[in-house]
């Protein structure tokens, strides 16, 4: 997960012993998200690492889930150790706060794992025992036999419907007490009929008993529920992991100058906290000492790093690229401009319509429509003089066939494929109704800086520059973090470095260092002393060798590959493609420009950007927004859907909808194309389950379903929709 | 028929075990990563591994 890797690293100071717990044999237990970990010789190492060390007594890595849970004897052990020990393996590992697992109800999912166990093991030892009958019924089967057969059927099914049955009793006795109807009060009504009603035939000695269907359709409905919950939960402790990241420590300075690690939910205004060169700045404050470059464009969406010196104020949640920073915090965690922005967020959450998905949409429908039926088959035998055991059957038996099995199926069968196929792609499916959002959309939004550029300075002007200044360009800046000297330094790899003497980093300036007895400088148009030049969208480094005139390195941030090909290609999709960014007017005109992207707009703040999504909206308009940045993710929320690539900040992956990896922007079209597949085939399926009951409730309404048919037509259908699904994944192979 | 009176329950016995073990299953934790499992299977030592993380039977 290179998603998680960047935030790893951001954390890996932080103490893991805020995050240890206690068991209740006296050890002490820590989970741990390790990055990276994606194969059988990767558990092998990091578990073999943690197993290696003293006083570890239990270490397992669950790889669906990237963590690993270590237990160990504190008396033996530091927390901090086990840390170091994965690092030392080339693991970036950090704690995972257990206050954030268990938001998905793991309980949930096991008991549903286990009432399916006990659904299937009922339907296959009542469908043995309903066979003999169905074929003892054409043959001679004796009274007797029959009615032993019965009464076996009726000992398996009574316990099984009562234990397995239970997700849909409760859910639906749930959606009753607030006076609403679900999928799930036509399934419990049917399920409870249909058993009742066989017992009764069972106890007089009829000839048919419908405990088969009862079962078989419980474990049909469970696999379609389990399905579902699955996908959910996999979403769910994908956007924990992320979360997790968000909950950082501070490195405090005490009054007596001590350094210690502490959770920045305790930092007061009038603390004195370092940051280090590389880390996140935690809480807003001012700069006490220190020269350095902050980097702003998570916050701001501004792409070139401001120059920060004492007395200036840096903002939570911004990134310190030079040197290290003494920073007095003014403002509390939950005041701060980060917070402000998680502020944004829920509100727009709240203020986003909730969404009400179309398996639940089909089941308000539906529900009533099945109960009038059930209800109308049973006046219309009464009518007709008949006697009420025969208008109660072919009641209960219209209830069975209408069941929705299919339905059911229908959505979470092609959510698991779609989730499947994306994930091969690199595109993380946080959001189970994502995909259902997607296909809805008709105008897709970009953010600038980190979607649909690299948020990474290119040098630009390379051409224009001499073989010997690129050389010691790319020499001086070797030594630098800068990203422009980054950048600088890997352009000019190839170039003969010239030999340098006693370089250094004047912090907030540039570097510095002897070329054979003269100073050669590398840094801003000051610091070279040269003329800014103020035409240029992006930004500069200069460099000053003796006496000879400054050269200027020009830098830009470029645009991902495949961005051009990837808005043509959405455009081709009938999407109105907009750019939003909070970055200057030239830069983002010049990007509109190059990608053909007419509608723009700049400098746009977290809430403008809000306010053009709510304009948009309010013309009937569904909007995906993709972006990265913190000042993104309110918009992301306010969005009707929304992608985040995988470098994005962490606050604005837990608000995307999905998350894609790699440089490209191919994945976003992959990912429209599966959601518009897929909602087909979910509407396929709607209606080869509905074409099915059109064909089959006439017969259950005039009285011919039999135990035999109800059963048939249940499988066939249920079978029918999960092919119908899988032909997501052929059309893959198809086009691949 | 009468043979049926020991088949069947037979039948269901041997069914129920499924199920006991199922559950066992279940219980042990077997299904909590099923990725990890596809893949430890590429081991080469055979030795048994321990329980849940919790160190208790749950």
């Amino acid at each position: 997960m290179t998603e998680l890797a960047a935030g790893l690293q951001e954390r890996a100071g932080i103490d893991p012993d805020l995050f240890v717990r206690k068991t209740a044999d006296g050890e002490a237990r820590l989970d741990l998200v390790v990055a990276g970990m994606h194969c059988a010789g990767c558990l092998r190492k990091v578990e073999g690492a943690l197993k290696g060390l003293d006083g570890v007594t239990h270490a397992r890595a669950n790889l669906s889930t990237k963590r690993v849970a270590v237990r160990w004897n504190p008396a033996r052990l530091r927390a901090a150790r086990i840390v170091r020990a994965l690092s030392e393996t080339g693991f970036t590992a950090v704690p995972f706060d257990p206050k954030l697992a268990g938001t998905f109800d793991e309980k949930e999912t096991r008991f549903l794992l286990r009432s399916l166990g006990v659904a299937g093991f009922a339907a296959a030892n009542v469908m043995l025992v309903s066979v003999s009958v169905w074929w003892g019924l054409v043959t001679d089967m004796d009274e007797t036999t029959r009615a032993f057969f019965h009464w076996v059927s009726a000992l398996i099914a009574l316990p099984a419907v009562a234990y397995a049955g239970q997700p849909f009793f409760r859910s639906a006795l749930k959606a009753l007490r607030s006076k609403q109807m679900n999928m799930d009060v036509p399934i419990a009504l049917a399920v409870i009929l249909a058993t009742t009603m066989s017992l009764v035939q069972t106890i007089v000695n009829a000839r048919h008993v419908y405990f088969d269907a009862s079962v078989t359709l419980l474990f049909f409905l469970l696999i379609g529920r389990y399905l579902d919950v699955q996908a959910r939960a996999k979403a769910c402790s994908a956007a924990e992991n992320l979360l997790g990241l968000r909950a950082t420590a501070a490195t405090l300075i005490a009054p007596d100058g001590t350094q210690r690690s502490v959770a920045v939910e305790s930092l007061e205004p009038g603390m004195k906290v370092l940051v280090a060169a590389g880390a996140r700045v935690p809480a807003d404050g001012e700069i006490i000492s220190g020269l350095s470059d902050i980097d702003t464009s998570l916050v701001t969406g501004e792409s070139t790093p401001e120059r920060v010196e004492p007395g200036m104020n840096v903002f939570a949640g911004t990134l310190n690229i030079g040197a290290p920073l003494t920073v007095r915090v003014t403002k509390r965690d939950d005041e701060s401009l980060l917070s402000e922005i998680v502020r944004l967020m829920e509100a727009a959450e709240q203020g986003r319509a909730r969404y009400v998905r179309i398996a639940d949409r089909a089941a308000r429908f539906y529900s009533p429509a099945v109960h009038v039926m059930a209800a109308a088959t049973l006046a219309l035998w009464f009518a007709l003089g008949a006697h009420w055991e025969t208008a109660l059957t072919n009641a209960i038996a219209v209830l069975i066939i209408t069941c929705p099995c299919a339905l059911g199926l229908a959505v979470p069968v092609v959510q698991v494929v779609a989730t499947g196929r994306l994930t091969r792609q690199g595109v993380l499916v946080k959001a189970a109704d994502g995909l259902e959002r997607l296909a809805q959309a008709d105008t897709i939004i970009f953010d600038k800086t980190g979607t649909l550029t690299l948020g990474r300075p290119q040098l630009v002007n390379g051409h224009e520059i001499g073989n010997a200044d690129m050389g010691l360009g790319a020499a001086l800046a070797a030594a630098s973090r800068h990203p422009l000297a980054l950048a600088l330094a890997a352009k000019g790899k190839g170039h003969a470095a010239p030999k340098l003497d006693d370089i250094r980093e004047v912090p907030g300036m540039g570097m510095e260092a002897l070329l054979g007895g003269e100073t050669v400088r590398l840094g801003n148009a000051d610091f070279a002393g040269a003329e800014a030049s103020a035409a240029h969208g992006g930004s500069e480094l200069w460099l000053k060798k003796g006496g000879a005139a400054p050269v200027c390195f020009r830098f830009e941030d470029t645009v991902r590959p495949g961005a051009k090909e990837a808005i043509a290609g959405l455009k081709a999709r009938g999407f109105a493609v907009e750019l939003l960014s909070g970055d200057r007017e030239p830069a983002v005109r010049k990007l509109a420009g190059e990608l053909g992207l007419d509608e723009w707009r700049a400098a746009a703040r977290p809430d403008a950007k809000i306010a053009r999504l709510e304009e948009l909206a309010a013309a009937g308009r569904k909007v995906v927004m993709i972006g990265d940045g913190l000042n993104d993710a309110p918009a992301l929320r306010a969005a009707h859907v929304s992608i985040s690539p995988a470098d994005a900040a962490d606050v604005s992956q837990t608000a995307a909808d999905f998350i894609f990896q790699g440089a490209k922007l191919d994945p976003v079209v992959e990912t429209v194309d599966v959601a518009r597949q897929s909602q087909r085939l979910v509407v396929q399926n709607f209606a080869l389950a509905i074409g099915y009951n059109m064909f089959a409730v006439p017969l259950a309404v005039a009285g011919y379903v039999t135990p035999l048919v109800a059963a048939l037509a249940m499988s066939s259908s249920s079978i029918i929709v999960i092919v119908n699904s899988m032909r997501l994944n052929r059309k893959q192979k198809a086009a691949a | 028929m009468s043979i049926l009176v020991y088949l069947v329950p037979a039948a269901l016995l041997l069914g129920g075990l499924g199920l006991a073990a199922f559950m066992w299953s279940l219980r042990s934790g077997q299904y909590d990563d099923l990725e990890g499992a596809a893949e430890r299977i590429l081991y080469d030592d055979d030795k048994p591994e321990s329980d849940t993380p919790d160190g208790t039977k749950d």
